[in-house]
């Protein structure tokens, strides 16, 4: 139960986690999503549910809907509940298909020298948390963390970042505000290639998928990192707050189109939201969560497990 | 996004126009779409619930009238019901008789408290007054920082103290802006979850220390449906005045916002929509309900319903593109006037050029489209109604300004150029015939200017007019 960092970060050989590491990952997940299960567990009544009832199907749908989970994959997991042979425990059976539509379990490709991660989203998402976060937690597996500071919009965006990575133990690069941020990506990475850093994590200002130009600004980042290292960037980590409604399918299809989406990191998992529209995410494009944010301290970021997720969103109290 | 809803009412609606009927079975049909269509706009289940309800009862209840058609009548209860529901009782800022006036703003992390904040300034300061900002935030990083930065983008003075607890540091903030002078002080606080406690506490802590003349929760546009619980804790938390609508420059429906307003009573007062500073305006419930609904398509149907506006607007373009004065400001009200009415696969073979680009009718693919409407949402006013002025310098700059190529923005102009071309001679009788004449739209073409059948009573015209002459 719980998903490792040894196993996102796709280190076989490293000793499998201490079993109260994990089971500390699965509590705090839990407990995160613990607001979330009243609305949930009380609508389910999952003991009282029966198949033959369309009062009972009516209110499954309904739970989902109230979750973000959309009414095209709320559509979808309904069908696919009905279409089991036997549903059981209707908890159970719903992790199921929840975890069935996540697909297997991802992992981040750090097999590279840099591993390029480029981290994108809509504005006030928490991508530079994340990426203090994940900052850390790599350097915690032995990694050495380069940050490209390619939020040259915001004010105090390069503050805030030095921030992060001083708390992770890692170096920064930057430009004036109001700089290219594609020339930043670039010096970013020329510098963690002669420094032969192991992975550059490249920050980039909030924006609208809506914004023609900035999207077209974020292309050009990407393919300046493209044109500088082939393969790159490895991982273009979309990052969604998890009180985000039906327009964070939008905002998966939009970056997707611009810069090529290889995972969603879903954040704030510690409010009462549950984050539903990743799960609509999958369905329509197929895309994995790799990682959820449930906090605002250095250690809140674990790798995503989608029964655990399912699990601990109809956990009963 | 928005066109989702327009169409899916409009088939639903379609129904009961040819009905001309407003029975329950096709009001219920009707709402059925308008419930789904709400959800995806992210309003609550519950205020969807309540509010298909509301709609069914006043529909069932009301006379068909001769005027409009059942399905109009539907739509535009929907959408008046929706203005009502977003109407704001009082979406005026309160200001002291005794300065300073304070407005705190509240709200979850990301949620552009910091941005709006310093928007709020800069527009309060236009207003006259003297505002000033001062930080309340000492979790996130730099924010003290970002704000400092902000204040001085809007020649707005930001009183913080790195060392004192946020309790504190509003004391202070406010206390030292009144001393000098300041007429308006702006809170800006750390986001937090609402259901966090002891940063709830918190919060309510320094809305007490602060006595703050308004209270405003910043609500992102884009929130789903978390934003009941959000609202409601902070409701009960530290009654909030209003509400601040933030990141509307993105295509979100924006449903949160109806949920808000329906579940707390409190009323939006400002829509933020942009990162520049100027970018924040005093909220405007119709406009929020046609962008719920789907913007132009309701309100057409509406407008073409109630009076013969419309249909003068499009005899006017009729006029002009006619005499070959077809600016791209028709071009793009005729094309969101067109997209509007349904299947466009008729109306573009009319445009040359395109039309051969978009030669699989089947799937209009709007992503074109809506490059077409960036590149002329990319020009000046004066070059829309002046297209002959723009020159190799003058593309280079649209094409960078929308995101597309310097062909692209040539192959508009020639395509303009020749619709302007074919409709002057449309107008006068010596249209050619077009190849692919078997197409719906080609045959719009041999009789005049391309025209949905919406406005048949206004070609009827024309031929009237030609008989006369």
């Amino acid at each position: 139960m719980g998903r490792s960092w040894a196993e996102l970060l796709g280190e076989a050989e490293a000793a499998p986690e201490p079993a109260e590491e994990r089971g500390r990952f699965f509590a705090r997940l839990r407990d995160s999503l613990a607001r979330s299960r009243r609305a949930l567990v009380g609508e389910l009544a999952a003991a009282s549910f029966d198949p033959g009832q369309e009062a009972g199907w009516e209110r499954l749908e309904e739970t989902l809907l109230a979750g973000d989970v959309g009414v095209r994959a709320t559509a979808e997991l309904v069908r696919r509940l009905e279409a089991r042979a036997e549903l059981g425990d209707l908890t159970a059976a719903l992790a199921d298909e929840v975890a069935a539509l996540f697909g297997p379990p991802p992992t981040l490709d750090l097999a590279h020298a840099p591993a390029v991660i480029l981290v994108v989203g809509v504005n006030g998402t928490g991508k530079t948390t994340t990426i203090g976060k994940l900052a850390a937690r790599l350097a915690a597996h032995g990694r050495s963390v380069l940050v490209a500071a390619a939020d040259t919009y915001r004010a105090a965006a390069e503050e805030q970042l030095e921030i992060w990575a001083q708390r992770a133990g890692a170096e920064v690069v930057a430009a004036e505000r109001g700089a290219d941020p594609a020339a930043v990506a670039y010096d970013a990475l020329q510098a963690a290639l002669a420094r032969g850093r192991d992975v550059l994590l490249v920050d980039t200002a909030g924006r609208l998928h809506t914004q023609t130009n900035l999207m077209e600004e974020l292309a050009k980042v990407r393919r300046v990192l493209a044109g500088r290292l082939e393969g790159a960037p490895h991982e273009t980590l979309l990052v969604v707050d998890a009180t985000t409604g039906q327009n964070g399918l939008q905002q998966a299809r939009l970056f997707g189109q611009t810069v090529g989406v290889t995972g969603v990191v879903l954040t704030k998992l510690d409010g009462s939201a549950k984050g539903g529209v990743a799960i609509a995410i999958a369905y329509e494009l197929g895309l994995p969560v790799k990682l959820v944010g449930v906090g605002e301290a250095l250690e809140d970021l674990q790798p995503f497990d989608a029964r655990d997720y399912a699990r601990a969103l109809l956990d009963r109290p | 996004m928005f066109d989702q809803l327009g169409d899916r009412l409009q088939h639903a609606l379609g129904d009961l126009r040819r009905r001309g009927v407003l029975d329950e079975e096709t009001i219920s049909r009707a709402l059925r779409e308008v419930r789904l269509a709400l959800l995806e706009a992210d309003v609550e289940l519950g205020v969807v619930k309540d509010f298909v309800a509301a709609v069914r009862e006043r529909a069932l209840g009301e006379e068909v009238r001769k005027s409009l058609t059942p399905g109009q009548q539907v739509v535009k209860i929907v959408h008046d019901e929706l203005t009502a529901l977003l109407g704001a009782s009082d979406s005026r800022l309160a200001f002291s008789p005794r300065p300073p006036t304070t407005i705190l703003l509240a709200g979850l992390q990301g949620s552009g408290k910091t941005t709006a904040a310093a928007k709020l300034a800069l527009l309060l300061g236009k207003e006259g007054r003297r505002p000033a900002l001062v930080a309340a935030d000492l979790q996130r990083p730099a924010a003290i920082d970002q704000l400092v930065q902000l204040g001085r983008e809007a020649g707005v003075p930001v009183y913080a103290d790195e060392r004192a607890d946020p309790v504190a540091a509003a004391r202070a903030g406010i206390e030292r802006a009144a001393a000098d002078g300041r007429d308006v002080v702006i809170l800006d606080t750390a986001g937090r979850l609402h259901v966090d406690e002891p940063l709830m506490e918190e919060l309510a802590a320094v809305r007490r220390a602060a006595k703050p003349t308004n209270v405003l929760l910043c609500l992102d546009a884009m929130t789903g449906q978390e934003a009941v619980r959000v609202a409601r804790a902070f409701q009960e938390r530290i009654d909030f005045d209003g509400v601040v609508l933030t990141k509307l420059d993105g295509d979100a429906r924006g449903g949160a916002a109806l949920s808000v307003r329906a579940v707390t009573g409190r009323p939006i007062k400002l829509a933020s929509s942009g990162e520049k500073l100027d970018a924040i305006d005093w909220f405007h419930p119709d406009r929020m309900a046609s962008r719920i609904l789907g913007m132009g398509d309701v309100l057409t149907l509406i407008e073409r319903a109630e009076a013969a506006i419309e249909a003068e607007e499009k005899e006017e373009l009729e006029r002009r593109m006619l005499r070959g004065e077809f600016s791209f400001d028709d071009f793009l009200a005729s094309y969101r006037l067109l997209r509007r009415m349904g299947p466009l696969q008729g109306v573009l073979t009319l445009i040359p050029g395109l039309g051969r680009q978009l030669e699989d009718l089947e799937g209009v693919d709007e992503r074109q489209l809506r490059r077409v409407e960036a590149i002329i949402l990319s020009m000046t006013p004066h070059e829309r109604r002046t297209p002959h002025v723009i020159d190799a310098s003058r593309r280079r700059r649209i094409a960078a300004g929308s995101g597309t190529s310097v062909e692209e923005v040539n192959q508009l102009l020639e395509a303009r150029r020749q619709m302007a071309k074919l409709m002057k001679a449309a107008g006068s009788g010596k249209m050619p015939r077009i190849p692919g004449a078997g197409q719906p739209g080609a045959g719009l073409v041999a009789q005049g200017p391309p025209r949905p059948s919406a406005t048949r009573r206004s070609k009827s015209k024309r031929k009237q007019r030609k008989a006369r002459r």
